[in-house]
């Protein structure tokens, strides 16, 4: 299918054009989204989008699904409620770095424990992009930003560690450099009975990338090239090199019950 | 009428039975006392009538998960005390500016913070009406009778979906957790109202467009095929954003106004003893029953005295209140807080009586004997 | 019938505010008004607690009890905090193992009994306490009915402890019987 044929299919053209800067990547991984879902010839009217508060979280505006854009970090909060009163739903939440890993943190931990069936895509700037560039828990440290004048003190999240040790059942990473990566990888996450967490590392060349001189957006998208390597490479690479690569690909898959089918148990033992 | 079983109940276990005659089949929650006894009644109820129960990471999650199910379709609620009330006001926000109807029970607790988490307060009567930013409006409930929780829980349920808004239901640890006669009522004879589904076909349908003569728009379910989009931002009719500035006044105008222009149907109270009342006590939830107590006193003394006692406390009844200050000498307001529905009282009946208040704030339900020794010593 | 106000004083773990309920369950069986009502400190064993149980043919509004009709103090820390909200002619049920400082010219109605001894040594279970106190209230103060009283314990208590408890509340009437035959025997 034509990207163009894409649109028309997924898309609420009249909300077009999206309010992203040119060059951000959040369109790679949006057309990925919708790609998959085409793949997987779901129904849009049982598929629902559930966003929090961030840029990546204004496409649940723009996909012709069932859409419910919530407040600052508690889109797997409420994308529970949804899944839990309403499991046939095929759930899917958009969430960026801060979205996910500050203010909405515990809700991961907590959604990922539970395995339940919500697929998660965190579209990874590194950045607060729509309040203006300021650090995130996936910030690098040393880097900089409008709050880390002086350079990021913290050190940054590895957040498909956590959400593997908090109990995702599908745990993957990629770039908008390896986009079809990306469409396998929600393909695959959806298909999981369970919490499914997919890292998708993306650019934004109006806050991160001047703020640390990393060149235009094509600059940005080779430089992801450069510091990832699949998974099954990295795994051979010696403990030194490791450090300066980061690893995509699937890192965890797992089967364990899922939430809500371990609830329809419950009531059908009454 | 005869055969309806008369049971011994606590108030936050008529909280639930009540919530489940009116509909609820999804509850998420977080432990925190004195409101604990909602989530383990609900916990061990709703699985077994199809319901859901979920006790969720945190109060906000709570909130949100509650939100999420009634968009799916659910009569959901949440129960909180005071700092966990703090910390829905997000989500209350939320489901006025998306219409999303839900109930929020906050049975009080002493505070600020921690304060005193198994005594009773009612300072939070201020922050039910004004908890959440932005201008609004909001209906709460206050009973106070076990079995007035029982009706008046269902009847927030009503509200909620009649009004497409969420609906506080204020308790306070007297009332949370004293047991008391109830009538169960035979669940036949209960009106119960379920928010109007749109009829029309998707792609006509304007999810916040109200159709003529109806108070709020028509709510889909998530997974009707309808494929709405909400959010909490301010939007059009379409339910997409928008920063148009006589847009964003049409809506907020419009949400305040569905409530505040149908107080005749939202507002309800009790009068008691008003007749040739010259004074007039205002109170709600437990202290009203001390007032009554006082009052059966002082009227055995020749006092002509009454109470007049908001169940509805937001929107105020501000027309009766008013009409209470034209014909009597004084109105007092009892509380246990140090004069916050005061000042809603002062405002609407100041012009035209004096207005007392008297409020504790020490933990411990006023008592008769304090509101009397306030009354004749002043 | 006059308020009748019910204090039910001791420690967390002994059951005194299911007792409460009981009670309160037996009184709207018997066809009264009732509002049970409890106060606990955060530790679920070993603080103090204190159940309470008002009971009226009238309507009850206020809900709390200032100077209760009938004390019962099962341990010396709850007898201190609580002896003095009892009215002056009231009645006071304390366990024997309570030191008591009742003035000698006080209308108080004392019974000073062994219910923590006889649910823990003579029954041989102490969680039975809470119905050996129930039966020595009923048979002091007849203010609901044996029979509300026995289904009001059958409803409330465990599956397959139901002989058990009802055995606890017949030694608590009896420890009352036998308290009013000494009584009479030295009156003689």
């Amino acid at each position: 299918m034509l990207v163009s044929q894409l649109i028309d299919k997924y898309f609420r053209t009249d909300r077009l054009p999206h309010i992203w800067c040119p060059g951000c990547g959040n369109g790679i991984v949006l057309r990925a989204i919708v790609k998959a879902i085409d793949n997987l010839g779901l129904n849009k009217d049982e598929v629902c989008v559930v966003s929090g508060i961030g840029c990546s979280s204004r496409a649940s505006g723009y996909l012709d699904f069932n859409t419910v854009h919530t407040t600052h970090g508690r889109a797997l909060a409420f994308a529970t409620g949804i899944k839990l009163s309403n499991s046939k739903l095929h759930v899917i939440v958009i969430t960026g770095d801060g979205d996910c890993a500050a203010i909405g943190g515990n809700h991961l931990i907590h959604a990922a424990r539970r395995n339940i069936d919500i697929t998660t895509i965190v579209f990874n700037n590194n950045i607060y992009g729509m309040t203006g560039g300021q650090y995130s828990p996936t910030t690098p440290t040393g880097s900089t930003g409008t709050t880390a004048p002086y350079g990021n003190l913290d050190y940054n999240f590895d957040l498909c560690h956590l959400a593997k040790s908090a109990g995702a059942t599908y745990v993957s990473r990629s770039t908008v450099y390896a986009a079809n990566m990306i469409i396998k990888q929600v393909e695959e996450g959806i298909k999981n009975r369970g919490f499914s967490f997919i890292e998708t590392l993306t650019t934004c060349p109006t806050y991160y990338g001047r703020k640390n001189k990393l060149g235009n957006a094509v600059d940005m998208i080779n430089h992801l090239k450069e510091i990832t390597v699949n998974i099954s490479a990295y795994e051979k690479l010696p403990e030194e090199e490791r450090k300066e690569k980061i690893p995509i690909g699937v890192l965890y898959r797992t089967i364990r019950p899922e939430y809500t089918e371990r609830y329809e148990e419950l009531m059908k033992s009454f | 009428m005869a055969d309806r079983k008369v049971v011994l109940m606590q108030g936050n276990e008529a909280c639930v039975e009540g919530a489940i005659i009116a509909g609820m089949r999804f509850y998420a929650g977080y432990p925190i006392t004195p409101s604990t006894e909602i989530a383990e009644i609900s916990a061990a109820k709703l699985p077994r009538i199809g319901g859901m129960f979920i006790q969720m990471e945190d109060e906000i999650a709570s909130i949100s998960a509650v939100i999420g199910a009634s968009l799916a379709g659910k009569k959901a609620m949440t129960a909180t005390s005071g700092p966990g009330f703090s910390l829905k006001q997000e989500g209350i926000g939320y489901a006025i500016i998306a219409e999303v109807p839900c109930v929020i029970v906050n049975v009080q607790r002493g505070g600020p913070s921690t304060g005193m988490p198994t005594a009773p307060a009612q300072g939070d009567v201020m922050q039910a009406r004004w908890g959440t930013h932005g201008e609004h409006s909001i209906i709460t409930l206050y009973p106070s009778t076990v079995k007035e929780v029982l009706y008046t829980t269902i009847r927030a349920f009503n509200l909620a979906e009649k009004y497409r808004t969420p609906v506080i239901l204020l308790m306070d640890e007297v009332i949370g957790h004293m047991r008391e006669k109830v009538e169960l009522p035979n669940p036949s004879d209960i009106e119960i109202y379920n928010r109007k589904k749109p009829t029309c076909k998707p792609n006509e349908y304007m999810p916040y467009r109200v159709k003529n003569g109806d108070i709020v728009p028509e709510m889909a379910s998530i997974g009707d095929g309808y494929r709405w989009h909400v959010t909490g931002l301010v939007h059009d009719e379409t339910g997409f954003p928008t920063n148009d500035s006589n847009i964003a006044e049409t809506l907020i105008k419009r949400l305040v106004g569905k409530i505040e222009n149908n107080l005749d149907d939202i507002v309800q109270y009790e009068e008691y003893k008003l007749d040739d009342a010259d004074e007039v006590i205002i109170a709600y939830g437990s202290t009203a029953r001390s007032v009554k107590a006082a009052i059966d006193i002082l009227r055995s003394k020749g006092k002509k005295i009454g109470l007049f006692r908001p169940i509805t406390i937001w929107p105020s009844p501000k027309k009766q209140i008013k009409e209470l200050a034209e014909k009597v000498n004084r109105i007092t307001v009892i509380e246990m807080n140090l004069g916050q529905y005061y000042l809603e009282v002062d405002r609407i009946a100041g012009k035209y009586t004096e207005v007392a208040k008297f409020g504790r704030v020490n933990g411990e339900l006023i008592s008769p004997k304090d509101i009397i020794s306030f009354l004749e010593e002043g | 019938m006059k308020y009748r106000e019910f204090r039910l004083t001791g420690s967390g773990g002994q059951g005194l505010i299911l007792a409460g309920i009981i009670l309160a369950e037996a009184a709207l069986l018997d066809g009264k008004n009732v509002i049970q009502s409890q106060a606990y400190g955060p530790e679920a064993r070993g603080g103090a607690s204190k159940a309470e149980v008002i009971i009226s043919d009238k309507e009850i509004n206020y809900p709390k009890i200032e100077e209760c009709d009938l004390l019962l103090a099962l341990t010396q820390k709850a007898y201190d905090k609580y002896i003095n909200t009892l009215k002056a002619d009231g009645i006071l049920i304390a366990d024997d193992s309570v030191k008591l400082d009742i003035d000698s010219n006080s209308d108080i109605k004392v019974y000073s009994l062994p219910i923590l001894a006889t649910a823990s040594e003579k029954i041989g279970k102490p969680m039975v306490t809470n119905m050996v106190a129930l039966g020595t209230i009923l048979a002091i103060t007849d203010v609901v009915s044996q029979e509300s009283l026995e289904n009001a314990v059958l409803s409330r208590v465990p599956k397959g402890t139901e002989s058990l408890n009802k055995q606890a509340l017949v030694e608590g009437i009896n420890l009352v019987k036998k308290e009013k035959r000494i009584d009479s025997y030295e009156t003689c």
